[in-house]
């Protein structure tokens, strides 16, 4: 199975990053970007007998190492 | 003093804080190795400065599941006196011994200079002997987070360590490097056996680094 994580900043948390692309997109003619917010996006494939367990196993991955939960948000999203 | 000192692939400042510590505390640091899996016994372990494991997904991050830090673990929660500078603070935060997060510097540019610190609570064992001091910071992600419920946590339970500040001891925006929230540069555990700070005390130990300031953190140690 194919494990697709995403992984963005908490809403209070300050994006440098993020203000700066918005600039930059900005600069570049797209008057329309309000706000840009970068994140982490991370595939792995994962052997499971169930969508739901490999859901459980990567929510799991997600709250001991690929997020910091003090100012990351994940969501999971599995495919076949 | 038995002192350890941990060493990670991409630490950079581990001999640095083993002369500190030899010098000022008199103690010659066993070294290990980050595969290594246990510390019997210790009255310091230091976590030093660097880029472990290049800084991959997060600063600290990869360090903090390596074997060596159930032991650091472990042994912080008996009470050992635990200390990390620079990245070894962002290990401890990643491994959960200290709360908070350190984010990349608001200037999103890379600081290597000296900042002025004070310390905020000075009852521990790091800070008994801790005064305003010049040290060096040099970090990327050094800007310390935490939401409002956890400040009022570490405030009310007088876990901020150091703040930044200027050279009368002002606590301002000025003299904020790297955009940390209340100027924070370094923080405890509820117990205060375990110390995070981002400037490198090691770095201005000795008079031929320019500044000794950084002595009065060894030295507390011994007291």
């Amino acid at each position: 199975m194919l494990a697709k994580i995403h992984i963005t900043l908490k809403k209070d948390v300050l994006d440098p990053q993020g203000s700066v692309i918005a600039n930059s997109l900005k600069s570049l003619g797209f008057d329309n970007v309000n706000d840009v917010r970068q994140g982490k996006f991370i595939e792995l494939e994962i052997n499971s007998n169930s969508k739901e367990e490999a859901e459980k196993q990567c929510n799991d991955m997600c709250e001991k190492l690929l997020a910091n939960l003090v100012i990351e948000d994940y969501s999971v999203e599995i495919e076949n | 003093m038995k002192t350890h000192v941990i060493v990670f692939p991409g630490s950079n400042c581990d001999r640095d804080v083993a002369v500190a510590i030899q010098n000022i505390i008199g103690s010659s640091p066993e070294m290990v190795w980050h595969k290594d899996s246990t510390i019997k016994q210790s009255d310091l372990i230091v976590i030093p400065g660097g880029f472990s494991y290049g800084d991959y997904l997060r600063c600290g991050a990869m360090a903090s599941t390596s074997p060596i830090m159930k032991s650091v673990i472990e042994n912080a929660n008996k009470g050992v006196p635990v200390m990390g500078i620079c990245n070894g603070f962002q290990i401890l935060i990643e491994s959960g011994l200290l709360q908070g997060a350190l984010i990349r510097n608001s200037s999103l540019s890379f600081i290597c200079r000296d900042i002025i610190i004070k310390p905020t609570n000075t009852k521990t064992i790091f800070t008994n002997k801790s005064k305003i001091s010049k040290m060096p910071i040099a970090h990327n992600e050094g800007n310390y987070f935490a939401n409002s419920n956890q400040i009022k946590e570490i405030e009310d339970n007088d876990q901020i360590a150091f703040q930044y500040c200027d050279e009368n001891g002002d606590i301002n925006a000025l003299s904020n490097p790297n955009g940390s929230i209340n100027n924070i540069a370094g923080v405890f555990n509820k117990s205060k056996n375990v110390l995070g700070m981002m400037p490198h005390p090691e770095r201005a130990a000795e008079s031929i680094h320019g500044c000794d300031d950084g002595r009065n953190i060894f030295e507390s140690l011994l007291s």
